[in-house]
């Protein structure tokens, strides 16, 4: 096998933990370090490069250069943002609670740096291993309402406040999408274990056959994006990420051309940085979570394991990038919509199509139920998202226009 | 109004009205301007716009001026136009001294004035659907093509907004060697820009479900409000003065105006980019024709004109620009008055918002497509 | 709006297009990176108005005569002329102090429109940020003041035709001053000859002394012109 980086980076940390097999309370410590510190360091790392990352990429997409002055290719203005962020001002409005306003920023962090203790970052390799980690994982994710609101409310600022309410029924509406397309794929693998759903997406019997053509296509084929159940539902799940996450094209509780930044509105100095960090990591929490539900995990060809997973999780936050480069915001009202109307109804009936696929991979085997599944499961689904839009659509919108040309 | 859904009202819910003052620094008013209002939720249920931040005094200003010191500050009205401004002055000011203008400088004009339609189009386009939430890139291309356009005119005339060109009976400068070939150029390649930016926003999922049906204003609303411009011809009116004045050469020009059905802001968004369209068409053949011979017409450049008065009016990207003159013989305007599109337009704002929400005001702003410069001159 | 979402994927294969175009194409990239490259200034572009001088010294080579026909026709009202005075406090034809407040130009031109002398023109100079907002924005006849040569860097065509100009005039009022004398003098001699043939009519002394003051006159007026200030220039 060839997820090695995973096994050697397993055994320089059992290593490291037995050096201290003598002094038990020591052991835990460093067990507990080590588990936590790389992790919090990496992923703040891949912070300033993924700020980085969306600053040029968003750069070029709106034919600018983006930054360019700090370091190569500007790729030290992460730390030189951090430092501006650390020398400002922390403003604190006069008549805010300021005990809430202090501790909005901090309550957003931590859920985020638990969310990423959950992700398989690749074979065995998980900060927080548990059975049922991806259910763990939601539950601590929806803390973010919580400091969301906080920091809306306490600041005492009215657009702070919409952007407060506007996050709760933004994040708890979409949770439900969120949680229930990822019940189809619970459901598949039978599973909790967020390593075991990875497993799933492997083909067993082809990686065992010894046969390289195979042992590469079998770490590839099996994920479920590949599915038709599976990509409609990464569709809904990625949609509903985006909500979660408040990013674009369902970032309205900070919408800048509306609410100014709605909740971060009063936000300064370094607990805005916070805010920014937390926001990012979650986003690239969720982004992982998708990919060891969707893309397969940490499993690829040739280099399986750590490299992989962090190629896709990179990969799904450009595309995070790419549509906020390209698309408008939606409105609060048709945000709400979208999500009880379309994308519930949608997920719900994912379920069942992906009941009916396992039932069908076991009966008439996997080739004619991944034929079927994409003529008849992909067709119902599609017919279902056609009707419902239709459905929900106002009689007055009528989507193309002809417009007169008059002497 | 359509229906909007059912939702509670603050009576049974026990809640207040929320106040919010929106504005005069906020990143989508458009400038400084400010709007107090009224939320139920996030429904707008009043809507008071205030301005005034921006007075500079232009009017009384200009009495004090002669007629050609005014110029340069016409720049200054709607500071993304200002060959139109000149020109729609220009205009009214030559009509106090009845002045022949020679075949090639009516040429420039035009061909300025439909360069400066381009600009104020596909900029209003990227700030509205700035106002949408993306997050600028809409924007940026539009800057992209602007900027060249804004090139032309610094070869022109010197500097790239305030431009100061037209003068009383004529054009200041001719053009530089080789402006017309560059022109053709820019012009011949925007119908290329105007192809991607349709592909990136008309048929857009989301540009629709927001704009379309938002800020709906009627054919006899809008006529009521006295609109004028693209966002009157958006609710259905074929009013375009320069099919109905035919100032300037406009008669010669083989264009089309195009004319919406429903009034709202997707609407006001489509028939601008279609006007783009026209104006390319106007400026293909006004390059094409554009003679030889002077661009001025021999006028001193302190006049005194005889007492009477007048009202000069052009249509400007944004809608009818007039100036009202009073003339007392003496070689300062006695009066003088500027009848901004942006000022009149936004009078519709309040009657468009009521019921919308908070995010529809902003792009209902937007799609009047207002600049603060014009509205509190 | 189906499963997918078609006009969105149109857009986002725009957006896609411009971030890999902007790799390859200088029309995708229009940015500009300021303070390496100044070539946001091409030779009409105009800015804050200058002073000419012609040759070497900024005194004596002034084109200006403070006529203070800028100064009033400035619509802003941001140029200020005091007048030069020699020893004997006698007005001089060259300005004294000569102020301009770039804070308050709006770079119209009309200065420049209004100028007998070719004296007054545009800079294209655009760096003008200063540290101290009144005095420092202030500018003075010594800094106002830059020599032809500059101009010519600057506007090249424009500088050009304005020195056309000059050599035009001065070649006009050469040729009209030589006209005039040629004119005062064919008159002179008529009237010498006409007071001749009178003095040989009546052969009288004082009628001749009188013909001689006249031919003065004369050549007194045709002398005027030389105070024209253009002709200082050559
Ligand atoms: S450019 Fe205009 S504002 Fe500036 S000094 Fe000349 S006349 Fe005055
Ligand atoms: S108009 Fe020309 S010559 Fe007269 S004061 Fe102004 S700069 Fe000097």
């Amino acid at each position: 096998m060839n997820n090695f980086i995973d096994y050697k980076l397993i055994e320089l940390g059992q290593w490291t933990v037995g050096l201290f097999n003598d002094y038990p309370v020591v052991q835990i410590l460093v067990h507990l370090l080590l588990a936590t510190l790389p992790l919090t360091l990496v992923f703040m790392g891949a912070f300033g490069f993924s700020t980085w990352l969306e600053r040029k990429g968003l750069a070029r997409i709106q034919n600018r250069l983006g930054p360019n002055r700090v370091g190569i290719f500007g790729l030290l203005q992460p730390l030189a943002d951090g430092i501006k962020m650390l020398l400002k001002e922390d403003i604190v409005p006069d008549r805010s609670d300021k005990l809430f306003h202090f501790l909005a920023p901090v309550m957003l962090m931590v859920p985020a740096f638990i969310a990423v203790g959950f992700l398989p970052l690749g074979d065995g390799l998980m900060a927080l291993p548990m059975d049922s980690a991806i259910l763990f994982f939601f539950a601590v994710g929806s803390l973010n309402t919580i400091a969301v609101f906080m920091a809306g409310w306490s600041s005492r600022n009215k657009y702070s406040l919409l952007g407060g309410m506007r996050a709760v029924a933004q994040m708890i509406s979409y949770e439900i999408p969120l949680v229930l397309s990822a019940v189809a794929v619970i459901m598949f693998s039978g599973s909790l274990n967020a390593q075991e759903i990875v497993a799933s997406q492997q083909i067993q019997s082809w990686l065992a056959s010894g046969n390289l053509v195979k042992e590469f296509f079998g770490q590839i084929l099996g994920w479920h994006i590949f599915k038709p159940w599976g990509f409609a539902g990464f569709i809904f799940f990625f949609v509903a990420a985006l909500a979660e996450a408040n990013r674009s094209p369902f970032d309205l509780p900070e919408a800048d051309s509306e609410i100014i930044a709605g909740h971060l509105t009063e936000y300064s100095g370094f607990k805005y940085a916070i805010f920014f960090m937390a926001e990012y990591i979650s986003a690239f929490a969720i982004a992982g979570i998708a990919t060891t539900l969707f893309l397969g995990g940490w499993s690829g060809p040739v280099i399986a394991g750590l490299p992989w997973f962090i190629i896709k999780m990179f990969s799904l936050f450009a595309v995070m990038i790419w549509i906020r480069g390209t698309l408008p915001r939606l409105r609060v009202d048709q945000l709400m919509g979208y999500a009880w109307k379309f994308l519930l109804p949608l997920a719900i009936l994912n379920i069942f199509v992906a009941g009916f696929y396992y039932f069908a991979e076991q009966q008439f085997g996997s080739l004619a139920a991944f034929i079927g599944g994409w003529v008849i499961g992909f067709g119902i689904l599609q017919t279902a998202a056609k009707g419902l839009s239709r459905l929900n659509k106002s009689p007055t919108l009528d989507g193309k226009r002809v417009y007169q040309l008059v002497e | 109004m359509p229906a909007r859904g059912y939702h509670l009202s603050k009576d049974e819910l026990g809640a207040d009205i929320l106040e919010v003052a929106m504005g005069p620094h906020h990143p989508s008013t458009h400038g400084v301007f400010r709007m107090d209002l009224k939320l139920d939720g996030e429904t707008v249920v009043d809507l008071k716009p205030i301005f005034g931040y921006l007075h500079r005094n232009h009017e009384k200003l200009a009495e004090d001026i002669p007629y050609l010191g005014c110029m340069p500050f016409t720049d200054r009205l709607d500071y993304l136009c200002g060959m139109t401004n000149n020109w729609a002055f220009a205009l009214s000011a030559e009509q106090l001294i009845e002045i022949e203008i020679p075949e090639r400088a009516q040429y420039i004009r035009v061909i300025c004035a439909e360069l400066t339609r381009l600009i104020n189009h596909c900029l209003l386009v990227g700030f509205f659907i700035n106002d949408l939430g993306a997050l600028g890139t809409p924007l940026l291309y539009a800057l992209r093509e602007r900027e060249k356009i804004l090139d032309l005119f610094e070869t022109l005339s010197g500097a790239r907004m305030m431009v100061n060109y037209m003068r009383f009976g004529g054009v200041r400068c001719d053009l530089p060697d080789g402006w017309l070939q560059e022109c053709e150029r820019i012009v011949g390649r925007f119908p290329a820009f105007l192809d991607e930016y349709e592909t990136l926003l008309k048929d857009n999922e989301i540009v629709i479900t927001r704009s379309q049906n938002v800020g709906v204003l009627t054919q006899e609303e809008a006529t009521n409000f006295s609109i004028t411009g693209p966002m009157l011809r958006a609710s259905g009116v074929n009013y375009d003065i320069r099919k109905v004045d035919k100032y300037g050469i406009y008669d010669r020009f083989d264009f089309k105006v195009p004319i919406g059905a429903h009034g709202d802001c997707y609407d006001r968004f489509m028939v601008r980019m279609l006007e783009m369209r026209e104006s390319i068409k106007i400026l293909k053949q006004a390059i094409a024709d554009i003679p030889e011979g002077p661009i001025m017409g021999n006028e001193p450049r302190v006049f005194k004109p005889d007492p009477q008065e007048t009202y000069g009016r052009i249509e400007s990207p944004k809608g009818e620009l007039g100036f009202y003159l009073i003339a007392d013989g003496t070689t300062n305007p006695y009066r003088y008055k500027v009848r901004p599109p942006s000022f009149v337009n936004l009078t519709a704002l309040r009657h468009m918002c009521i019921g919308h929400k908070v995010a529809d005001a902003v792009i209902i702003l937007g799609s009047i497509d207002i600049v603060l410069g014009e509205v509190d001159r | 709006m189906s499963l997918i979402a078609k006009g969105i994927l149109q857009g986002m294969a725009v957006t896609a297009k411009n971030f890999i175009q902007s790799y390859y194409k200088k029309e995708r990239l229009p940015t500009v990176e300021y303070p390496e490259e100044k070539s946001t200034v091409n030779q009409f572009t105009r800015n804050i108005p200058f002073l000419v001088y012609d040759g070497e010294d900024e005194i004596e080579g002034m084109r200006c005569t403070a006529c203070k026909l800028c100064e009033k026709a400035c619509p802003p009202q941001c140029i200020y002329i005091i007048k030069d005075t020699d020893e004997n406090d006698k007005p001089i034809k060259r300005p004294k102090v000569f102020d301009i407040d770039s804070s308050v130009c709006m770079s119209c031109q009309l200065c420049v429109e209004v100028c007998p002398f070719e004296s007054i023109r545009m800079d294209s100079e655009f760096e003008l940020s200063n540290e101290n907002r009144f005095e420092g924005l202030l500018i003075n006849r010594d800094e106002l003041l830059k020599s032809n040569e500059y101009y010519h860097e600057i506007h090249p065509i424009e500088a050009q035709e304005t020195d056309d100009r000059i050599a035009a005039k001065i070649a006009e009022a050469e040729t009209k001053k030589k006209a005039r004398e040629e004119k005062a003098r064919l008159a002179a001699e008529a009237k010498q000859a006409a007071a001749a043939m009178k003095a040989a009519e009546e052969a009288a002394a004082e009628t001749e002394t009188s013909a001689t003051e006249q031919a003065q006159q004369s050549e007194a007026k045709a002398e005027a012109p030389e105070d024209n200030p253009e002709t200082k220039n050559t």
